[in-house]
């Protein structure tokens, strides 16, 4: 009896043993029962053969931290979830090797980097709701009495998106322009989801966050009173990259996901799940085409990033400490 | 004989636990040492304001609610637990559901034609604060009152003495002895908040350590200026608490016999007394209130990953309870001073140096998310031992000092002595000391993040979560959920501590 259960029993056992196990470190979002992770495991296991492990350990600057807290002996394969403001430090570690090929993209800029495979996009926009009028500019924001709810800079990717995006547009008027918004700027939070937060319970007239904000709502809750503010002038785009570590054990998986996140199945996923614009031009729900699109895109690659970030938040931090 | 050794065993593991990660953290730091001054300074000023307010305001709470009855008083005082368990969003909510721009102050304001007024900026930090803390003031002095043998009280009267003699020879004595303690518990609570300064403070210039700390770690990787912000942090509350074991004096009210505490003066006083718990009890329900109120709807409508992260919670509160209420007594009914600095050291420890450093000593051994729950657990338990201490070590002075000659000269020692003087003696607070590290470790996020699998969270990580998914309504439901947790830990304990 022991020998025939053993015979049953010994093929799975083995086959539950050669199957070889991708690690993706990512944030916590990505992970959730409502976001991407679960239905991209499902589809990505079905044609690799492979056990798809995720590890979470908090947002995307706590992605980076935990990379380079765990150096090269990290047992993590592919990294996802950096964005263009955080991939200068990234690549500074050493920790990740070049693409196969750099990947065919349709974002609204080229793509030139051979590191990193962006996988979704946004652009930062300030967030209303329908009763009021939005301003169309910083300058009309600065003027106007709104109160909005902004990041820190110095703890969260929205927060140092924003101080880069007026670094971008005014360059050595920035002080100036932050000045003029100082009054207009209710409070400063920790991270995105306290400043969400204060707008949906009505505490601010806009709030800092993405263009596809409104998508969710429209299409999760029903509610269409939430848009967001466009300045013709142009808005700040928030890329998300997954990249390759060189440590990696499993560098041929590595790149067999890197290509099917790009694949149209997985990017219809990110868009719904992660509320960004997928990578690839796929069809998108209906709430997505209402949402309106920037006229022009504000862009920083991530060398002119790394140049004036600290400059950014010091400005940032000296007209709102007055 | 053995209880000392206990206890310097649990001194070395909160010197190992606090001061280790510190030191694995500084080792592997290649950056300089700096220190950020403004902060420095906004960080003291909002933490001493938050104090002396939190435990000025408590001071005539406690005393009403020592020398009166009327019912609903016991729940009163358990729902005084509630508010310093809130995660910090939740609570920072129910905050503005009565003072934000929408809020019940304003909508009344606006309904007498009277400005608006605003909560942010250091009143709103010190406004938080106060609202999180004073509850717990009131909850350490009321111990206070309560340890004034009923006798002293009758014995006064039988003196002649009006509130003024009581206030001098019973209400103050007590007072000089707890109220350093308190002042200082709050004031190292405080200085190690973040996310209640930065929202409420209204910008950069509410900059506190602990941001500037998060920003080194979790944004730059600067481990040597996390380091010495740490190193600086450890420094001010060492401080802190060295000042306030020297000024507290040793009281002496003599034994009791454990008496209810005799009704207080009547008269005009009764009604101050009234109004003061009307008050405070307006000022702590009502946010708590509409918490409630904004959670409750989506109750039933929770993702079913609650469940799982809501036991998951439990257990860890559990079994952290267990560790910190053993390590607390066993610190407690040792003297000396030693003792007290060892046992309010983590409060200066800020978790995320702490999970960091534990990452950093682990991780070339263990993967992260096999031991994300142990670590969780001992990083919770230690944390919270200043606070079970801070409760226990008064009721357990006094334990030694009125019966300790006796238990000797009839020869009671070792396990006898704890089953028959210890544990029965020490019910109350040891009760309370476990409902409340029960609570905090059922909130607490700060390590659970760094270590856990991401399908395997805890019930704060999956607020974190939700919020950062867009799905307010189903977080205000799991907040309500974590609240409605905490807080029947904490009243489990609290209520089992007063009945035996």
């Amino acid at each position: 009896m022991r020998l025939v259960l053993a015979l049953i029993l010994f093929p799975l056992a083995a086959t539950a043993q050669d199957r070889p196990v991708l690690d993706v470190l990512t944030y916590d979002s990505f992970t959730t029962e409502w976001g991407p992770g679960p239905q991209l495991k499902t589809l990505f296991e079905a044609e690799c053969g492979c056990t798809l492990r995720f590890t979470a350990p908090g947002d995307a600057a706590a992605v980076l931290s935990r990379l380079k807290l765990e150096g090269a002996r990290s047992t993590a394969d592919v990294v996802l979830g950096l964005d263009t403001n955080l991939m200068a430090d990234a690549k500074d570690s050493g920790l990740f090797v070049p693409l196969a090929t750099i990947p065919d993209t349709d974002l609204p800029v080229d793509w030139t980097d051979d590191t990193f495979a962006p996988f979704d996009w946004g652009w930062f926009a300030f967030i209303h709701t329908t009763d009021i009028t939005p301003p169309t500019s910083f300058e009309d924001l600065a003027a106007s009495d709104l109160q909005v709810v902004i990041q820190d800079p110095r703890s969260s990717t929205p927060g140092l998106g924003l101080a880069m995006w007026i670094k971008a547009e005014y360059g050595p008027r920035a002080p100036e322009i932050w000045a003029a918004l100082a009054d207009n700027i209710l409070t400063v939070t920790p991270g995105w989801s306290e400043a969400y937060g204060l707008f949906t319970e009505g505490e601010a007239d806009m709030v800092l966050s993405y263009t596809t904000s409104p998508a969710y709502h429209i299409l999760a809750e029903g509610d269409d009173t939430k848009a967001a503010a466009i300045f013709p002038a142009g808005h700040y785009l928030q890329v998300e990259l997954a990249g390759k570590l060189a440590a990696t054990d499993q560098p041929d998986l590595a790149d067999r996901f890197l290509t099917f996140l790009l694949t149209p199945a997985a990017q219809e996923v990110i868009a719904t799940t992660n509320w960004m614009y997928p990578a690839r031009a796929v069809p998108l729900p209906e709430g997505f085409d209402r949402l309106p699109r920037p006229e022009k895109t504000i862009f920083l690659s991530p060398d002119d990033v790394r140049a004036q970030r600290d400059a950014a938040i010091a400005e940032w931090q000296a007209a709102l400490s007055r | 004989m053995a209880g000392r050794a206990l206890a310097l065993i649990v001194g070395a593991a909160v010197l190992a636990l606090t001061l280790g990660p510190l030191i694995l953290v500084a080792l592997h730091a290649e950056g300089g040492w700096s220190a950020d001054l403004s902060a420095l300074r906004f960080t003291l000023v909002q933490a001493a304001l938050s104090a002396v307010i939190s435990v000025a305001l408590a001071i005539p709470v406690a005393r009403a609610l020592a020398r009166r009855r009327f019912p609903g008083r016991r729940a009163l005082v358990a729902l005084l637990g509630a508010p310093f368990l809130l995660p910090v969003i939740v609570a920072v909510l129910g905050l503005l559901a009565v003072f934000g721009r929408s809020g019940i102050l304003n909508q009344t304001l606006g309904g007498f034609g009277l400005p608006a007024i605003r909560i942010y900026g250091l009143h709103g930090v010190v406004l938080a604060h106060v609202f999180l803390n004073m509850p717990l003031a009131v909850r350490l002095i009321l111990h206070g009152w309560q340890a004034i043998p009923a006798e002293r009280f009758r014995l006064a009267t039988a003196l002649g003495l009006g509130p003024r003699g009581v206030r001098r020879h019973l209400e103050r004595p007590m007072l000089v002895e707890v109220l350093p303690g308190t002042l200082v518990l709050i004031f190292v609570i405080c200085l190690t908040s973040f996310a209640v300064a930065l929202t409420l403070g209204g910008g950069p210039k509410a900059t506190t350590l602990e941001l500037a700390l998060y920003q080194a770690l979790r944004f730059q990787f600067d481990l040597g200026r996390a380091a010495s912000l740490s190193a600086l942090q450890f420094a001010l509350c060492g401080a802190a608490v060295l000042i306030a074991a020297r000024v507290a004096v040793p009281g002496g009210f003599g034994r009791g016999l454990d008496r209810a505490v005799a009704q207080g003066p009547a008269g005009w006083r009764m009604g101050v007394d009234a109004a003061v718990i009307a008050a405070a009890a307006a000022f702590l329900l009502v946010p708590l209130g509409a918490v409630a109120l904004r959670g409750a709807p989506a109750l039933l409508d929770l993702p079913s990953s609650v469940w799982g992260a809501a036991g998951r919670s439990v257990g860890i509160a559990l079994i952290s309870t267990a560790l910190t209420g053993g390590a607390a007594l066993a610190l407690a009914l040792t003297p000396g001073r030693w003792v007290e600095v060892v046992a309010m050291l983590p409060l200066a420890a800020s978790s995320l140096v702490m999970g960091t450093g534990l990452f950093l000593g682990l991780f070339p051994f263990l993967a992260p998310e096999v031991v994300a729950l142990p670590v969780t657990v001992l990083v919770n338990a230690t944390l919270a031992l200043p606070f079970a201490f801070r409760i226990l070590r008064p009721a357990a002075t006094s334990l030694a000092r009125d019966y300790g000659m006796l238990a000797a000269s009839v020869g009671m020692t070792g396990l006898a002595r704890l089953r028959w003087l210890t544990l029965p003696r020490l019910a109350g607070p040891l009760g309370f000391a476990g409902g409340v590290t029960a609570a905090l470790s059922m909130g607490d996020l700060g390590v659970i993040a760094l270590f856990a699998a991401p399908d395997a969270p805890t019930l704060p990580l999956l607020v974190q979560q939700l919020l950062g998914a867009y799905r307010m309504d189903q977080a205000a439901g799991a907040a309500l959920l974590l609240v409605i947790l905490s807080f029947g830990l904490f009243w489990m304990f609290d209520k089992g501590g007063r009945r035996a």
